[in-house]
């Protein structure tokens, strides 16, 4: 099974970079959460209920929609935060990108350990502009807010294909497939990461690895 | 098309399509509301909350839906729509978005109805919720007010696209397959607004020549051939009299231009409320936000006074207020009239200028009206009355009295005691005996000059003109006082009064000669310690000054 990548390409002003990130991942995983699953007897499950709320940005003219579950927001929030952060110490260009991977587990027999196998990743990649006058941050709160409204439209239009998703599992493999240990919702397995780019357009993470790989292979 | 679906499976599409059309026209009309949304998750199944998700239920908007579907689901050729479009408060409207719930041929034969279909469905459902914040009618929606509201209306039919101007977008939210063939969810919007959107709303020639070309190429709504106009059945009577769709709009418009706001915002929320299940909902205009707020807004009718003062009926400004939500215990500030457009605030001007002029000989006292515009929410009724006709009067007695006014800093022989003591305005320039200091505004500021003039000169002038404080000097005599926003008849200490008694305070101690000449010497004197202490200071000095660069 392949997995299916998605990039979005967002420019946004350093302060805008929060709320951008959140906008899209929180759209992501509002199409990518259930209700909690409940099992029965005999192998039936019901779900429960996904509520949903209005977010208003401050930087941006934009309003997006997330589940109604504070600790995936703060998930969330933390990894944007430090993902803000990362790319402010930087020092580059503002070059930076975040990947929301949903994955599924494959139990692998000792002494293996478990694989993680994506399904589906998205990446955001972002570039911070410096923006000088007060009429240019009005235009790009403008510029950004429909930016964001185009990539929801392109999020959904993703969703509607309905491709692959993981079947419905049994009670035994719940975990293999949805993260369960959410108070309120039920969201697919999934992990975020980031990178920040140098000039050179190329991650020093991904360099590095690059190098390991090719001592090993050796 | 062949059917190999089961009896059971096809009764369970049938449920699952006419929920989710319900479920659609909720989510469409809430994210319009012009507030947000916000739903909790329940861990534990309810069994109630329909795909997984809780989007509250509205019943006026389950209701319109339930007429407009009239117990039809889409089909092929047979669309549910959700028309919103915006209504100034000039009564000029425009539409916005045409949302389309239809069918097409496309089967799906293979997909499960009872799991699969249902998750989809719930995964547009979820798609919807994100499309509608992203369409610009949502940015217009929530601004929504005193200016415009936003309405919806919901038919079954044919898509009718043609009042959405020229060069309209689409926009899929999704497509679900089943073995009755596709479900699509799309929506059509109107993009001629979209620079507008993201900035308030004003009425320019742009949006008045779309607005006229509307009611040009669609006739009104009532008679397109395309609804359903079967519905004027009786079937349903429950013994309330329904006005016709034409006769409803007809009250919403006429109400408007002839009656006071209050009444224009109950006439039509009652009127959409005495009718729970209106004749031919298809063509109703429903106010989006006045659904769930009749009794808030009948309530609040009491303490509304709505202090138009306007020459005619068609001048009043609008405003009403629809900013709505689902929560119903909070009640919606309704707009006081005094805000919009200026025009209780015009009389408050003259009636300075007019109060500025007590001493003038003037008997006019502009109390009422004014006293009408400061409080809007009196109820009393008849200063309304006054206050517009009270109106004229300020400006001819403002224009008049400007005239003769003579200042206050004239030129005469005082000494200088007393010239201090007299409070006059710009009393620097007065010509005076005192040392310098005295003489120096940075010292001896004069006292208030800041203050509103008419105000002042009222004061000083009575101050001058010896009223019954019994200062020293006749020159003026005043013959009626009568300050502004004050009616001597009703309380012991009134304005006039508290006038008279504090027009004279005491003399500041700083002001008078003697103290002030020993200040000056004192000053002299601790001179140089003050330089001794900032040369010491010079380098904290000098780092606060780099701070601020």
């Amino acid at each position: 099974m392949n997995c299916r990548s998605e990039v979005l390409e967002v420019s946004v002003e350093g302060r805008q970079v929060e709320e951008a990130m959140l906008a899209v991942l929180h759209t992501v995983l509002l199409h990518r959460s259930t209700g909690k699953f409940h099992y029965k007897k005999e192998g039936t499950y019901s779900i429960g209920t996904v509520g949903t709320q209005d977010v208003d940005c401050d930087f941006i003219d934009f309003t997006y929609v997330r589940v109604s579950s504070d600790e995936l927001d703060r998930a969330l929030r933390k990894v944007v935060g430090e993902f803000k952060d990362a790319l402010r110490n930087s020092g580059g260009d503002g070059l930076g990108q975040m990947s929301l991977e949903f994955y599924q587990k494959k139990k692998s027999r000792w002494p293996f350990s478990d694989e993680c196998i994506p399904w589906e990743v998205w990446t955001v990649k972002v570039h911070v502009v410096a923006l000088a006058t007060e009429q240019e941050r009005q235009i790009c709160r403008e510029k950004v807010g429909e930016k964001l409204c185009e990539k929801v439209i392109n999020i959904v239009e993703v969703m509607n294909r309905h491709e692959y998703l993981p079947k419905m599992p049994m009670q035994s493999e719940v975990d293999n497939v949805f993260d369960t240990g959410l108070r309120d919702v039920q969201p697919y397995l999934y992990k975020i990461s980031f990178q920040i780019t140098d000039a050179l357009g190329t991650s020093v993470t991904t360099t590095m690895r690059r190098l390991i790989k090719d001592t090993l292979a050796l | 098309m062949e059917t190999d679906i089961n009896s059971q499976d096809r009764k369970d599409l049938d449920k699952f399509i006419k929920f989710f059309a319900l479920k659609t026209v909720q989510v469409i009309v809430q994210a319009r509301l012009g507030e947000k949304i916000c739903t909790r998750s329940s861990s534990s199944p309810t069994g109630s909350d329909w795909f997984n998700l809780a989007i509250k239920d509205i019943p006026e908007v389950t209701h319109e839906a339930k007429k407009a579907l009239a117990g039809q689901l889409p089909a092929i050729g047979r669309s549910m729509c959700v028309e919103i479009s915006l209504k100034t408060s000039e009564g000029d409207s425009m539409e916005l978005e045409i949302w389309c719930l239809e069918m097409n041929e496309k089967c799906d034969k293979e997909i499960k109805i009872s799991y699969t279909v249902y998750n989809r469905l719930s995964l547009l459902l979820k798609s919807l919720l994100a499309i509608t914040r992203v369409t610009p009618a949502y940015r217009l929606s929530r601004k929504q007010g005193h200016e415009y509201v936003i309405l919806y209306r919901i038919y079954f039919g044919e898509v009718q696209l043609n009042g959405l101007g020229e060069g309209f977008q689409t926009v899929r939210v999704g497509t679900v397959g089943t073995p009755m063939g596709t479900i699509t969810l799309s929506c059509a919007y109107r993009i001629n607004l979209a620079f507008m959107s993201t900035r308030q709303f004003e009425r320019t020639p742009p949006i008045m020549g779309i607005i006229i070309d509307h009611f040009v190429d669609r006739p009104y709504p009532s008679s397109s051939p395309m609804h359903p106009c079967n519905y004027r059945t009786t079937g349903e009577d429950t013994g309330v009299t329904y006005p016709s769709v034409e006769d409803s709009q007809e009250v919403c418009t006429t109400s408007f231009s002839t009656s006071p706001p209050s009444q224009c915002v109950f006439t039509v929320t009652k009127a959409h409320f005495q009718t729970p299940t209106p004749v031919v909902t298809d063509t109703l205009r429903v106010p989006m936000a006045g659904l769930a707020f009749s009794h808030q807004l009948s309530s609040s009718r009491l303490s509304y006074q709505p202090a138009a003062l306007g020459v005619g009926s068609a001048d009043l400004a609008y405003p009403v207020v629809f900013a709505a939500g689902l929560n119903t215990t909070h009640p919606h500030q309704l707009m006081v009239p005094g805000k919009e457009g200026g025009v209780p605030l015009a009389p408050n001007q003259p009636a300075h200028g007019a109060q500025a002029d007590q001493e003038r000989l003037a008997t006019y006292t502009p109390s009422d009206g004014a006293h009408c515009a400061a409080t809007p929410s009196s109820e009393d009724t008849e200063t309304v009355s006054n206050s517009s006709e009270g109106r004229a009067s300020p400006h001819d007695v403002l224009e008049t009295i400007f005239a003769r006014k003579v200042g206050a800093f004239v030129n005469k022989p005082i000494n200088q005691v007393t010239l201090t003591s007299l409070d006059i305005p710009f009393a620097m320039f007065a010509p005076k005996n005192l040392e310098l200091e005295d003489a120096d505004p940075m010292v001896n500021p004069p006292d208030s000059p800041d203050t509103e003039s008419p105000l002042q000169g009222s004061l000083h002038s009575d101050g001058s003109s010896g009223g019954s404080s019994g200062n020293t000097h006749d020159d003026f005599v005043m013959i009626d006082f009568k300050p502004a926003f004050s009616k001597d008849d009703i309380l012991p200490m009134d304005l006039g009064t508290f006038y008279r008694e504090f027009q004279n305070p005491p003399q500041l101690s700083s002001l008078s000669i003697d103290i002030g000449a020993q200040s000056m010497a004192e000053d002299l004197d601790s001179l140089p310690e003050k330089l001794a202490v900032h040369e010491k200071n010079v380098r904290e000095f000098d780092a606060f000054v780099e701070t601020l660069q």
